[in-house]
């Protein structure tokens, strides 16, 4: 199963591929923070009750009466044939509507089941958004397992606005930072390139679907999260500008990210180590208590969120953690190139997965931390295990200066906590 | 199609998986595409099982669809048996492996494995979770106990046991993994038939082998605890091996003594000596006169059928409430609920649908409601106590202490249960007397009263793991509009220890707030000393991250 990656850079790691039983979650869970994100949009999902299931466990925000996704559960008559599978869906939205008069951008989402039985959710959005009109404007994407795991669902999603994005005026230029971030983290990015006079700056998500940042010839494409492959070929094929860099985490991240996007705007080197000094120097400093924490301790990723090769990276190089085995459900070259660069040239890496045996790898190689899925974190913590839920690195504000020492916390805690049981 | 916010069960297969979960050499092979196996966590962080539940999925992707999906099945398979060397294998696919019709229940049959391959047909888009456990239990018991013969004197339990020697013995079916309580009703169940001279021939399916199953019929009678997932099993069992099984349902002090009297009967024991050994308060604690303020309370009851049944008869003889409705999502059950509901005079609600469950409850006016988790949101809503009687569960269903709902100690935990949501009769009078009093004002006394309410039933308001993640993390827009922040003291309010008035600039004020609230109190204070410390007046962003860099988290 091994592949010597034929062509890569001398200094890169080498890479194992495995293909087997996997342990995540499929791209339905990234409603669970997009409609969270994205405060007009409603999120249906066409699928089984499964899916649905799937949305209530992994989400469980059971607290919001009504939240803003819901599941359009197929029934046997759904499946006796597809022109009743409309009719329903046309009736369920048209009642959804009718009761969610807040509903500003209305995702309907693929499954596994609705692909199978071919039920053409890109028509139907057409089909709706002209019935339907001006009130609302209704999109479709896949979040189905059989095209995507985990964080590829923003992907998808993200993917699906593109065309709808309004077109830069030519001569005008713009930065778009593509990937869900906590707001506040986007607060601190905007005040930063502010003070580099770099802008106007966007987001993809926004935070409304109603205020769709613009995209043209002139603008440069920085990802914020490295699962945002897809999303910046549909901009690039606008006329968009990738800038490579590295991910915003830890202090080096963010650092690289920030020159990278003052390179690009010919703001001077200089000028942006002045603006970050002061976040930067108070990021080291908080750092350095983790790093006394974290240094010299061993960490396996299994694969699961795509941020394991950024983690994995700031870990090893800013906290002083050696890398175990570091797993990723799949290597994104178009946008992963800069971390591996940074990545120690002896890592470990793994793509995809075949959970039995890569269990059996980390039983032998017992690292002092493993990063891991929800499903296999206490079996793990009962066979002596430390672990980290990975799902709490989507869902926790971990990018730029204020956050890198947080992200630290985040690796350190767990291992306190087996320090302080007597147990 | 049907329109779903919340679901009360899961697709047939999460019930398969409780099956193969709760025992011990079984393993369940789920023809299922990638991120079905999200359903691991409801068995490691819900029940917080130590294990993974023994299931391995074949987790096809789109790639595999224009492949052989069958030969991806029997991959999985081989690998399966080869590893984990079961007793028994379970085969089962989930709703879009259905729809592929690879028939990997005969792919299985096929690949002459040398143990018991149980085929499991779960029809995803017409049946649900429980329905899905009580099939599969029943579809292993019957092929594990295929062609054995009937024991002798099988039918007439006393005689049997006499004949043998020894004293009558039972099977307690139906726990489960994920199961309400099911941990602690089998201990409780257990010790109750010992102080009445039956001892437990096996409990199934938690804990049990296949070879376990295969003893099933030694056994002189079946009690059937949950109905939802044992009915149709026992009643194969008392056709095929002449097994009587119990029908009561030992919830609550009635029931409990009616139980020990069926169960009395039919293996020809006295209940008397059981019944004297009895320890339950709940009888003096409802006839206490602190307990007048119960009377007549209007109570709502939702749930599965078993648990909702068991509550209306608890809620009406033993504490003196009005049951004003009651309904279930068991819907196998319906027309046992309906028949009581008749019986009280209430319309029964039968319905998956939680919204029209909140309609029924906001409409009622219920004084308390007897729920699921969902109704417990239901509640909390509508500001009416609660306490949870029924699954779907949550992590504070697998609570550390014993906590039985079944037989006398059962009764015992129910009634503290249900009376700590509800303000205590003395309470509730000085209220009503004294009304004027500011410190009763609307206001003042319904927040104290919510947080006895929600301390009961449990904090966080996360029904899944996942929410723990959620909840605790902020997610991406934790500075919504809605975001509760009660901890949070105006920003012009001066703590009163603090003489010396710092000064937040609105932008840092601003920031503050995008703090989430449970622990934006703490992170003002740091911020406020850190300022003081260093002789500022004025705090500014800047401030309130080098007050977050120098204290870390």
């Amino acid at each position: 199963m091994t592949a010597a990656a034929s062509g890569d850079c001398a200094a890169t790691p080498e890479i194992h591929h495995e293909r087997g039983e996997r342990q995540t979650f499929c791209g339905l869970a990234g409603i669970v923070w997009l409609h969270r994100k994205m405060q007009d949009s409603f999120f249906l999902v066409v699928g089984s009750r499964t899916c649905a299931h799937l949305m209530q466990s992994a989400a469980g925000v059971m607290i919001f009466a009504e939240p803003r996704f819901g599941t359009a559960v197929l029934q046997d008559r759904d499946l006796a044939g597809l022109a009743d599978a409309n009719d329903e869906l046309d009736r369920v939205v048209r009642e959804l509507l009718a009761r969610r008069p807040d509903i500003g951008s209305l995702f309907l989402v693929a499954t596994c089941p609705s692909e199978v039985i071919k039920l053409d959710l890109d028509t139907a959005a057409a089909r709706l958004q002209q019935a339907h009109g001006e009130r609302v404007r209704i999109l479709a994407y896949s979040g189905s397992g059989l095209d995507t795991c985990f964080t590829q669902g923003e992907d998808t999603c993200l993917q699906a606005l593109v065309p709808l994005l309004p077109e830069l005026p030519t001569l005008q230029r713009s930065l778009l930072i593509v990937g869900s971030l906590a707001d506040v983290v986007e607060d601190q990015f905007t005040r930063l390139f502010d003070r580099l006079g770099i802008g106007p700056v966007h987001f993809l998500p926004p935070r409304r679907v109603a205020d769709l940042p613009p995209v043209g010839p002139g603008t440069f494409l920085l990802a914020a999260q490295p699962f945002v492959g897809e999303t910046i070929d549909a901009l690039r094929a606008r006329g968009a500008h990738l800038i490579e860099s590295p991910f915003p985490l830890g202090v080096e991240g963010t650092r690289a990210w920030l020159m990278a996007a003052a390179g690009a705007w010919g703001v001077a080197p200089e000028l942006v180590e002045e603006a970050i000094a002061a976040p930067a120097a108070r990021a080291e400093k908080a750092l350095a208590r983790y790093r006394e924490q974290l240094g010299g301790k061993r960490i396996s990723f299994l694969p699961d969120s795509q941020l394991e090769i950024p983690l994995g990276r700031f870990l090893a190089r800013e906290c002083g953690m050696q890398i175990g085995e570091l797993g990723v459900p799949y290597l994104d070259r178009r946008i992963m190139e800069p971390e591996l660069a940074l990545l120690p040239a002896d890592t470990q890496l793994t793509e995809g997965q075949d959970l039995e045996r890569q269990l059996d790898r980390l039983r032998a190689d017992r690292p002092d931390i493993t990063v891991c899925g929800l499903g296999l974190a206490n079996p793990l913590e009962a066979e002596g295990l430390t672990t980290k839920w990975s799902i709490e690195l989507v869902f926790t504000p971990i990018q730029g200066f204020d956050q890198a020492a947080d992200l630290a916390e985040l690796f350190a805690r767990p291992l306190n906590r087996r320090q302080r049981l007597a147990f | 199609m049907e329109l779903t916010v919340w679901t009360y069960e899961g697709p047939p297969h999460i019930g398969a998986m409780r099956i193969a979960a709760s025992m011990e050499a079984v393993h369940l092979v789920l023809h299922a595409p990638l991120g079905d196996s999200y359903a691991d966590l409801l068995f490691t962080m819900i029940a917080r099982s130590a294990g993974r539940p023994p299931v391995s999925y074949t987790g096809f992707q789109a790639r595999d669809l224009g492949g052989d999906t069958a030969q991806l099945v029997k991959t999985r398979l081989a690998e399966t048996v080869e590893r984990f060397k079961p007793q028994a294998l379970l085969v089962g696919e989930a709703c879009t492996a259905e729809l592929l019709q690879d028939q990997p229940g005969a792919l299985a049959e096929g690949m002459g494995f040398d143990i018991p391959v149980i085929s499991l047909e779960l029809p995803a888009f017409t049946r649900k979770e429980a329905w899905g456990a009580s099939e599969t239990f029943h579809q292993l018991v019957r092929s594990l106990l295929n062609g054995r013969p009937v024991p002798q004197g099988a039918g007439d339990p006393s005689a049997r046991a006499k004949a043998e020697g020894r004293r009558p013995r039972a099977n307690l079916l139906g726990p489960t993994a994920l199961g309400f309580r099911c941990r602690d009703d089998v201990i409780e169940v257990t010790k109750l038939l010992d102080t009445l001279g039956v001892d437990v021939h096996l409990v199934a399916p938690a804990g049990a082998t296949p070879a376990d199953l295969a003893r099933i019929p030694e056994a002189d009678f079946n009690i059937c605890l949950y109905p939802e997932i044992a009915h149709s099993t026992c009643v194969w069992l008392e056709r095929m091996f002449k097994q009587p099984r119990v029908r009561t349902v030992p919830i609550g002090v009635g029931a409990t003594r009616d139980f020990v009297f069926e169960v009395a009967r039919l293996a020809g024991l006295d209940p008397a000596p059981a019944l004297a050994q009895a320890r339950t308060r709940l009888p003096w604690f409802s006839r206490s006169v602190d307990s007048t303020y119960l009377t007549g309370k209007r109570v709502f009851i939702f749930g599965d059928a078993t648990h909702v049944m068991a509550a209306a008869r608890m809620a009406r003889e033993e504490l003196g409430f009005d049951v004003v409705g009651l309904g279930t999502y068991s819907r196998e059950f319906a027309r046992e609920l309906r028949a009581l509901a008749e019986d009280i005079g209430v319309e029964a609600l039968i319905t998956d649908d939680y919204l029209a469950v909140e309609a029924r409850v906001a409409e009622l006016h219920p004084e308390l409601v007897l729920g699921t988790q969902m109704e417990r949101h239901i509640a909390k809503r509508l500001g009416i106590p609660c306490a949870v009687i029924s699954s779907p569960v949550h992590v504070q269903d697998f609570p550390a202490r014993y906590a039985p709902q079944m037989g006398f100690e059962g009764a015992n935990v129910i009634f503290d249960t249900w009376v700590h949501p509800l303000m205590m009769g003395l309470e509730e009078h000085l209220i009503t007397m004294f009304r004027e009093d500011v410190e009763f004002n609307d206001g003042e006394v319904a927040a104290p009263a919510r947080a006895v309410q929600s301390a009961e039933v449990g904090e966080p308001d996360a029904a899944a793991p996942g929410a723990a993640a959620a909840a605790k993390a902020p997610g991406p827009n934790d500075s919504a509009p809605g975001d509760p922040a009660p901890s949070d003291p105006a920003p012009s309010d001066p703590t009163p220890s603090d003489p010396t008035a710092l000064r937040w600039e609105p932008d840092a004020e601003k920031e503050l707030r995008k703090i989430p609230f449970f622990v934006r109190g703490k992170a003002r204070r740091n911020t406020e000393n850190f300022a003081r410390e260093r002789g500022l007046t004025e705090i500014s962003i800047d401030t309130l991250y080098e007050a977050k860099a120098h204290f870390g988290r």
